[in-house]
């Protein structure tokens, strides 16, 4: 973790409000890791007051970091006014990153579900996915058709509009489908339908699902990760101060299971506590969160 | 150039400390913590308590609201672990303790008394745990409190005082008469926000507590009226961002003062106003600290 000052590169309107900002930065390049975010603080002056977290949309180099984000707010529309050339404070990298495994599965072994923005932080994902997944086992020789062993992405949006990173998807090799709620592209849908659809046929031995979108849909996702005993990460959102865990201002309720006697049988009784989703997280698995 | 005051027993060897709750040893590694006159730990109450609902947090103009409900481990967990982080790191540490009753604030100070604290801070006034008024809404109980900890402990004993209040001067009397050895003003101000599409809170405790730029100029003149009231050094606290808001608690009477907010938007700023509070005494040709504690001309 560092606290940085960076010169904005580029910080241009992608689509709607959608906007793309990258920066150089050396040592957040070489450190962060996907899942991780940044703290910016994105005016000078008292307004807005907090710091905005933002997740890290990929790296690419020379040591240009980008953040794809959603114009929300006060803090993100301060944010899309700023011009190339203006020095914005950062902290980062901050959080856990996504759990990345360290097995070379066999096809179709990771599973991205990305949901309108939630699509930004899992291209990083995907960037660093990509040579894990391809490699064959060491000494062994590689005789799976090329599109085995990609990471499988599936990208949902409202409309055609709204849909992102799909280029992105492509261009590291990943096998990308669409869903969008109004049929504009792809799949009409929830992209949770497809996942279903996904589950049930092709890939019936998937090693992990990687998420990120809005709440609804996380918990969907979460919820088909159980019934499909797939393991499942989510990536999560809330507002923040600190963003290290000192103001323990963005908490989560998550089960906490610890043994006990109920007669004379040990049984695993479950009660909850609250994570704090800046430095606990921002990835929680599936199977710990409780949605309210 | 000597920066260093003195409060109740503990030696500061500069007048910026920060506030409770709102710096940890998290900040290691963006901060020299080492540099900071004292920290004062996050509350912590006998048994550990899961804190408040979310959302606990929303902005507001220029400010923020809170309402985390004093979420903590408990004693054992600050002196087992807490503590020895904070050690480590060479700093002073004043721990904060919160209870419902004054048998368990006495309690608490009591196993306090044994560790290397340098002092104890009484958080009489955490607007995010309700049961009735504050003991620092009600000037017998702050009076009862602070009369009950001292005779726990040896250690010095600073009493953190609520803005909500019609006359703060009271309390810091009643404070000072109890035997505290300074008091620590202001907490933050009882606050809500509203999502007006939803009808609903924007906190899930209902409410909170404001603090940041919004609530300095209150607290200042706080300060200021208590200044005026009691004997006791007075440590100032409410929206200091920089140096210049630190001189003006200062020149109002404070002692000492405490970052609190401005740590979040920049962790570095508790040392950025010990090198603003140097360089205006170098430019103003003070020597001493101690000589513009209260050095406010009002003729």
């Amino acid at each position: 973790m560092n606290q940085l000052k960076i010169k904005i590169s580029e910080n241009i309107r992608v689509s709607g409000n959608y906007f793309r900002l990258k920066f150089r930065s050396e040592q957040l390049s070489k450190t962060a890791r996907p899942g991780q975010f940044i703290e910016l603080k994105v005016t000078d002056g008292l307004e807005p007051l907090l710091r905005k977290p933002l997740g890290i949309h990929r790296i690419i180099s020379p040591n240009m970091v980008e953040v794809l984000y959603e114009v929300i707010g006060k803090g993100t529309e301060a944010l899309s006014k700023r011009s190339p050339g203006e020095v914005l404070d950062v902290i980062g990298p901050l959080g856990n990153g996504f759990d990345l495994g360290s097995r070379v599965e066999g096809p179709g072994s990771r599973v991205l579900v990305a949901g309108g923005i939630g699509a930004a932080p899992l291209v990083f994902l995907a960037q660093k996915l990509r040579p894990l997944s391809a490699k064959p086992p060491e000494g062994t020789i590689d005789h799976r058709p090329s599109t085995l062993g990609r990471p499988l992405v599936l990208i949902g949006a409202k409309t055609k509009d709204a849909l992102l990173c799909e280029k992105e998807f492509k261009d590291l090799g990943c096998n990308v489908s669409i869903v969008t709620e109004d049929g504009s592209k792809g799949h009409k849908g929830f992209v949770t339908d497809l996942l279903k659809k996904v589950l049930n046929t092709q890939y019936s031995i998937l090693n992990t699902i990687y998420t990120c979108g809005p709440k609804s849909m996380l918990k969907a996702v979460a919820h088909i990760s159980t019934k499909y005993r797939t393991p499942c990460q989510l990536l999560l959102e809330e507002y923040m101060a600190c963003g290290v865990g000192v103001c323990l201002g963005c908490p989560i309720k998550v089960k906490t299971q610890y043994p006990c006697l109920a007669g004379r049988q040990a049984i695993l009784n479950t009660q909850y506590q609250y994570k704090m989703v800046c430095k606990d997280g921002p990835v929680f698995r599936a199977d710990e969160v409780i949605w309210e | 150039m000597n920066t260093s005051v003195k409060v109740g027993r503990i030696r500061l060897k500069n007048p910026v400390i920060a506030a409770s709750g709102t710096f940890g040893v998290e900040y290691n590694e963006l901060v020299d913590i080492e540099s900071l006159g004292a920290v004062v730990a996050k509350t912590i109450t006998l048994n550990a308590r899961e804190g408040n609902p979310p959302p606990r947090l929303v902005e507001t103009p220029a400010g923020m609201l809170n309402s985390i409900g004093l979420e903590n481990a408990g004693l054992q967990d600050f002196i087992n672990k807490k503590l020895p982080a904070y050690l480590k790191l060479k700093v002073p540490v004043i721990a904060s303790i919160s209870a419902e009753t004054a048998g368990e604030l006495m309690e608490l100070a009591k196993r306090l008394d044994k560790t290397a604290v340098e002092g104890i801070e009484l958080n009489l006034s955490c607007p995010n745990i309700r049961s009735g008024t504050l003991i620092s809404q009600d000037p017998k109980a702050t009076y009862e409190a602070v009369r009950q900890v001292k005779k726990a402990t040896e250690k010095t004993v600073i009493a953190k005082l609520s803005p909500n209040v019609t006359d703060i001067r009271v309390f810091a009397k009643a404070a000072e008469e109890g035997g505290a050895d300074a008091v620590s003003l202001i907490n933050t101000f009882f606050a809500m926000a509203v999502d007006i599409e939803k009808r609903r809170p924007l906190l899930g405790n209902i409410t909170g507590g404001l603090s940041g730029p919004p609530i300095k100029p209150i607290a200042l003149k706080m300060v200021w009226d208590a200044f005026n009231e009691v004997d006791i050094p007075i440590i100032g606290i409410g929206g200091i961002m920089t140096y210049k808001d630190a001189m003006e608690f200062i020149i109002c009477g404070a002692t000492a003062i405490q970052v609190g907010t401005a740590n979040f938007i920049n962790p570095q700023v508790t040392v950025e106003i010990i090198d603003g509070i140097r360089q205006y005494m170098t430019r103003k040709n003070i020597n001493s600290l101690k000589k513009l504690i209260g050095s406010l001309e009002v003729r």
